[in-house]
């Protein structure tokens, strides 16, 4: 089989069986990317042009609902990912080097990672300390960069910086740095409740003597604005979709065991079943609204940056992450203690513990802040089937 | 009225543009000169307040408030819409 759906389900597949380990270990779960390169999905988004297969995010979601059902970390690693290439692909076109990087990611299954947060300015993408340092056609950077999601196992990294040393914080480049240009000394270890394996540790970063070309040409201000707000919201929301699937499925199967038990009688947690499939179709419908609303934007920069478009990414992202959440932790009530423990066929421990991440990764309350600053200006709520 | 006096008013009361909006050229990228989502919000608020005008939802995104001139090309849109 070669759909793509089949080709996510047998990475799927090896993902799901070092899940645990990549868990308990809280290590990289490199057999699961070692099977997206093997079924190629790591070009998956790259333009036809430079030997990749131009899918477009729906498509990249749907993978990683399919991973996210398996490892989340797994999931969530491939995200990041295509959050990265998806800013090569909409901005990188005009750029000689990045379209040669395209082509290097399609053909060698390259993992790109991101370095946006930084010491003194924490998750605030749209604000950068450190500065790329031009001196004739190379330039320099150095980063404390304290979060580098799988910094030490990708290939290269996309990092934000004030584009030179007198910028403001919120003039912005996004430079590719290829990992045999940087040095990265660990500066901080990711040992957490969940979401264990993307391996986020603090890191300083050095580069030196980098061409200029590797700068891509666009401000990193309409990057943020066109293709990562879009694209971070859209699969990490599907990431998610596919954890409370996992916990969704495991309660049903819990429901129907007990069912067959006792025939002729509804077992009373089928009740909280019916319950928590309602909040999965909710959940889901905002997901795919959501997803045919970009679809349907195709690429339009002011449809994608308009003040409209924000707020409904925004609003996708806090409540598709409390809903996941929610979802988990009532499938585990169903479950009840076969859930709880964690070596049962109904565990639903790992999920609940990476899916709190969810409602912290961009805390929901900066992101309602940042609502509340749009909302003083939008004008109205739209039409029910159209924007 | 001196419609791009009066944006560059405006934008010096703005903290990304205090004591540097006139030497501001028309086309400038503000957003180059740090002007952030929530300054552009506090932007179009002003705006509105100056003008006595409401910026509509299809012109609420970054390339209506770019630069100097993009302002005021939507701004005096609005003035005419107004006055018809």
């Amino acid at each position: 089989m070669t759909t793509l759906a089949a080709r996510a389900d047998r990475a799927a597949a090896v993902a799901a069986c070092h899940a645990d380990a990549v868990d308990r270990e809280g290590r990289f779960p490199a057999e699961a990317v070692a099977a997206l390169k093997a079924e190629r999905l790591l070009g998956l988004q790259i333009p036809g042009q430079f030997g990749g297969e131009g899918a477009g995010l729906s498509q990249i979601a749907e993978v990683c609902s399919t991973l996210g059902q398996a490892c989340s970390a797994a999931a969530m690693v491939f995200a990041m990912h295509h959050i990265k290439v998806s800013s090569l692909v909409t901005h990188g076109l005009d750029s000689a080097w990045h379209c040669r990087l395209m082509e290097r990611i399609a053909r060698e299954q390259l993992l790109v990672a991101s370095s946006t947060t930084e010491a003194g300015i924490g998750g605030d993408l749209r604000n950068s300390l450190c500065a790329v340092e031009t001196s004739g056609e190379v330039f320099a950077l150095g980063k404390d960069a304290s979060v580098i999601s799988y910094g030490a196992q990708a290939d290269l990294i996309l990092a934000t910086a004030r584009r030179h040393p007198e910028a403001a914080t919120s003039d912005q480049v996004l430079v590719a740095l290829m990992a045999d240009q940087i040095s990265l000394v660990r500066t901080g270890d990711w040992d957490t409740l969940g979401m264990r394996g993307t391996c986020s540790d603090g890191f300083r970063l050095e580069a030196r003597d980098v061409p200029v070309e590797q700068i891509l040409p666009k401000p990193f201000a309409e990057i943020a604005a066109q293709s990562m707000l879009a694209s971070s919201h859209l699969l990490w929301s599907s990431v998610w979709y596919g954890i409370a699937s996992y916990a969704v499925d495991r309660a049903r199967a819990f429901v129907q065991a007990e069912a067959r038990r006792r025939p002729g009688q509804v077992p009373p947690t089928a009740l909280r079943l019916a319950e928590v499939s309602n909040a999965h179709q909710a959940m889901r419908g905002t997901i795919v609204a959501a997803l045919r609303r970009f679809e349907d934007a195709h690429g339009d920069a002011d449809t994608i940056g308009s003040l409209g478009f924000c707020v409904m990414l925004n609003n996708l992202k806090v409540t598709v992450s409390d809903m996941a959440v929610d979802i988990v932790r009532r499938a585990l009530s169903i479950v009840g203690l076969a859930g709880y423990k964690n070596d049962t066929p109904f565990s639903l421990g790992r999920p609940l513990r990476d899916v709190l991440s969810a409602p912290l990764m961009i805390g929901n309350d900066r992101i309602l802040a940042n609502t509340a600053k749009l909302l003083l200006v939008q004008k109205s709520s739209g039409q029910l089937m159209s924007a | 009225m001196d419609i791009t006096q009066d944006i560059r008013e405006v934008l010096g009361s703005n903290e990304a543009f205090a004591g540097k909006a006139d030497r501001l050229s028309e086309d400038d990228s503000l957003f180059d000169m740090g002007l952030d989502s929530f300054g552009s919000v506090q932007l179009m608020l002003a705006l509105e307040e100056r003008f006595d005008v409401e910026f509509p939802d299809s012109l609420l995104n970054r390339k209506s408030f770019a630069t100097i001139r993009a302002i005021r090309e939507a701004v005096s849109t609005l003035i005419c819409r107004d006055a018809a």
